[in-house]
């Protein structure tokens, strides 16, 4: 039987390339880097072709130039003669503090709508489906041009508040809501006030720390310390005591009525609050269901077993039922975040100073420069989204399920 | 024992009583709302606080509407007829119909052409969302673009029909050449559409748009919602297939063409629609050829398409993870190669399982359709915000128009995620 040998190796012949799976994959591949490159040097040539006859370049030397424009919300020191690169920092820090604002609101509306919406209350879950599908079928452009609305069309003008007997009053004597935005107390920082501080974040590690012992003591000796108390007296008891010790520090500042607006306090813009409430609701809504699903993807017998081995209710949401859900929730969570950064560029409809409105808008305008504007505007975005979704993948590696 | 119980027993009832009623709070509304509405004590307080709130809706809003004003020419003269009552001014909707709908250049004699358009969208959709329908009916729905796209900018009849014999022909060498090689007749047949375009193009002379039958609309006197819709519909159509090759670019096993969609997807689902919008209506311009003139509607189409095309694609490559390896196995060991598997076992199974996310996708693409009004488009919410309420007459008419808007949106993807949800019941064929 030493007939048996392997069949004698073909040459390659050129019709190889299109009759045979192991080279054709290859001749596709030749076709497709081809038509790759052919229409890249089509669309360089066409750029190029363009700007030479309207007399323009690629150049970022427009960044260092004096942006000529104001901004009223800004996070950091700017004024018009700054440079438009500062403009654009300015716009991040924007996108940024709306973003992180819209992501924790949204993220409370969402937990107390999808929780609602399972409640045996036929009343209030029907009112959160309401809610969920009022939210997530009309536009969230148009949510955001509402809101603004309210804030500009009916809030009372801050002369609304002067006079004996004002139109208008002010909430708690801190807060008051006008056509120019909301304005709220500002903290006033006086001298050891570092020390009150430092003494909180010193305590909310005390929490932390105390809870991981309680834990690790349970977990030992099966010794259960209580939580809840002592939990919140760390919390509380020493940033109090520290604070009057110090002679209280840190006070607040009421924002008051002085000339045709008001003076003082921390002053809110329209059109943040604007985008911060409709970013809020309407990914609320999208948020709710994902909680929803994630809580009916646990199955009833796991909650059923969990009371059979003795665990109290609380115990079976905290050990059991979360664990799971989050699991499920957790993913489509992230991803709706993402959506909030995204969709924050939407400000540039209502005016609010973000990343795009800065640099994408204005600059882009005032410059000329579309070209670099625009692709820098990408980049900024294309580092969050990637950034967030690589957090995402090490945490959804973390809790996968770990499988023999 | 009997007679034991005969002398200690002094009455036996012999027949059976008639049934009584359950006891009032057990049956009923009342039981329905005890059970429902106040299980326990905090749940009767949330019961309170929804009713509370439900009125405080009602209260702020049912007046409004019923007592909304229908005709008047301007808020001045609504105001007067309200005369200082709560109403809402819906004259400005019946007044500014036309733009709402339209938008404020499109001929006002030519309101028919995109009205037809809009009735003839539901037959050709018919016989794609409802699989009862005659086949046959889906020839309309392959003709119905050429159709709409003659019914909306007119001009010469020539264009759609080069664009639809163009099509034939390719249709045509497809159905000659396939049977020998898939690559054979998918190149072939679109080289052959190109050749077809090509020459059509010779037909068409420059001034045949001038004297035609209808009279030709330019792109940018579109407005108002018909251009939602016709964005909405254009993009999503045209995005499902592109949407289907590059979920399948991304599975392939050869490297280059994988990473050219990984790339392309990330890209565009890593940066925000309205900066897609901005290289359409700043960047895009620039590659073109220099003589070209690609008017904003075409560019915004292409970089709306390509969005929605990236996340369709994610979708699709969920359905395609989802489906069980034995699938691809017994494709492969029935000798089928690569393009027939994909067409005869893969997709049919992969995309009924991503039904449900192309339609969120599509629904999101729906509302997203909006944000060319910062493009300076004039589509529903443009023309809300520049010419109506700029105008003297209606300046200050917020709620009636941006609620308007928000019902007709509501009403579409509403309507498009109950579709959705009965064609997911409908081809569940797992028997659970």
């Amino acid at each position: 039987m030493t007939t048996m040998t392997d069949p004698p190796r073909e040459s390659f012949r050129l019709s190889m390339l299109i009759n045979d799976t192991r080279y054709r994959s290859m001749t596709f591949q030749a076709i497709a880097l081809f038509s790759l490159i052919v229409a890249i040097a089509y669309l360089a040539n066409n750029l190029l072709t363009n700007l030479a006859a309207q007399g323009l370049n690629i150049a970022y030397d427009f960044l260092g130039d004096p942006a000529g424009y104001d901004i009223n919300q800004r996070l950091i020191e700017y004024d018009s003669q700054s440079s438009n690169a500062r403009a654009a920092v300015v716009g991040i820090l924007n996108t940024l503090l709306v973003a992180f604002l819209a992501c924790f609101m949204a993220t409370v509306f969402g937990v107390i709508a999808g929780v609602l919406r399972l409640s045996k209350n036929w009343l209030v879950s029907k009112l959160m489906a309401f809610y969920v599908e009022i939210f997530r079928n009309i536009p969230v452009l148009i949510w955001i041009i509402i809101i603004f609305t309210i804030m500009t069309a009916v809030m009372p003008a801050p002369r609304a508040f002067r006079g004996d007997e004002p139109e208008a009053t002010m909430l708690f004597g801190a807060f008051a809501f006008t056509n120019r935005g909301v304005y709220i107390p500002a903290p006033v920082w006086g001298p050891g006030s570092m020390v009150v501080v430092l003494t909180f974040l010193a305590s909310i590690a005390g929490v932390i720390g105390y809870r991981r012992y309680a834990t690790n003591l349970l977990y030992a000796t099966g010794k259960l310390l209580p939580m809840g108390w002592p939990s919140l007296a760390i919390f509380f008891v020493p940033t109090i005591l520290v604070y009057l010790i110090m002679g209280r520090p840190i006070g607040l500042e009421y924002p008051e009525l002085g000339g045709f607006n008001f003076r003082g306090g921390i002053q809110i813009g329209a059109p943040l609050i604007a985008l911060w409430f409709a970013l809020s609701i309407y990914t609320g809504a999208f948020i709710a269901e994902n909680v929803r699903a994630g809580i009916q993807s646990v199955s009833k017998g796991q909650t059923e077993a969990a009371s059979a081995l003795g665990l109290r209710p609380n115990r079976v949401m905290n050990l059991v039922v979360l664990p799971q859900a989050l699991r499920v929730i957790i993913p489509p969570l992230i991803s709706q975040y993402l959506n909030i950064t995204k969709n924050s560029s939407l400000a540039i409809a209502v005016g609010y100073a973000d990343i795009t409105a800065t640099l994408g808008g204005i600059t882009l305008n005032q410059t000329g420069r579309a070209i670099e504007c625009v692709l820098l505007l990408m980049l900024f975005y294309l580092t969050i989204s990637l950034s967030i979704s690589g957090i995402m993948n090490v945490y959804n590696k973390s809790v996968a399920l770990k499988e023999r | 024992m009997s007679d034991t119980q005969q002398h200690s027993i002094s009455f036996v009832r012999t027949e059976t009583l008639p049934e009584r009623e359950p006891p009032y709070a057990a049956s009923g509304p009342v039981k329905w709302m005890r059970e429902n509405l106040f299980a326990t004590i905090p749940n009767g307080i949330l019961t309170i606080v929804s009713l509370y709130v439900i009125y405080l809706i009602l209260a702020a809003t049912l007046p409004w509407i019923l007592n909304g004003v229908w005709n008047t020419a301007s808020l001045s003269e609504c105001r007067d007829v309200l005369d200082g009552t709560v109403g809402a001014c819906f004259s400005v909707l019946t007044e500014r119909w036309n733009q709402l709908i339209f938008g404020f250049q499109y001929p006002e004699e030519l309101y028919w052409r995109p009205g037809l358009a809009f009735l003839l969208l539901f037959v050709a959709a018919a016989p794609v969302l409802f699989f009862d329908l005659p086949r046959k009916l889906l020839i309309f729905t392959a003709l119905y673009p050429f159709i709409a796209f003659y019914l909306i900018w007119g001009g010469t009849i020539l264009t759609p029909i080069v664009a639809l014999v163009g099509f034939v022909a390719a249709g045509f060498f497809w159905k000659n050449f396939v049977a020998r090689s898939f690559a054979l007749g998918f190149f072939g047949s679109i080289v052959v559409a190109f050749i077809v375009w090509w020459l059509g193009g010779f037909l068409i002379s420059d001034t045949a748009n001038e004297n035609a039958a209808m009279q030709a609309v330019p792109s940018r006197d579109l407005g108002g919602f018909m251009l939602n819709m016709m964005l909405g519909v254009t993009c999503v159509s045209l995005s499902v297939p592109l949407g289907i090759a590059l979920a399948l670019g991304r599975q392939s096993s050869m490297p280059l063409i994988k990473w050219i969609c990984v790339i392309f997807i990330e890209f565009i689902r890593g940066v925000p629609l309205i900066t897609l919008l901005f290289v359409a209506s700043v960047m895009l311009s620039y590659f073109f050829p220099p003589e070209s003139q690609v008017d904003l509607f075409l560019r915004v189409v292409i970089m709306i398409t390509m969005f929605s095309s990236a996340y369709i694609a994610e979708v699709i490559r969920g359905g395609l993870a989802a489906l069980p390896k034995g699938q691809y196995e017994a494709a492969d060991s029935l000798g089928l190669d690569y393009p027939q598997a994909m067409r005869l076992i893969i997709l049919p199974q992969a995309l009924k399982i991503s039904i449900p996310g192309i339609v969120n996708i599509a629904v999101g693409l729906f509302k997203d359709t909006t944000l060319v009004s910062v493009i300076s488009m004039f589509d529903i919410l443009g023309m809300i915000r520049g010419p109506i309420l700029a105008s003297t007459e209606w300046n200050g008419v917020y709620w009636e128009l941006l609620g308007f808007a928000a019902l007709l949106f509501f009403i579409v993807c509403y309507g498009i995620s109950q579709y959705s949800q009965w064609l997911e019941r409908r081809l569940a064929t797992d028997h659970r």
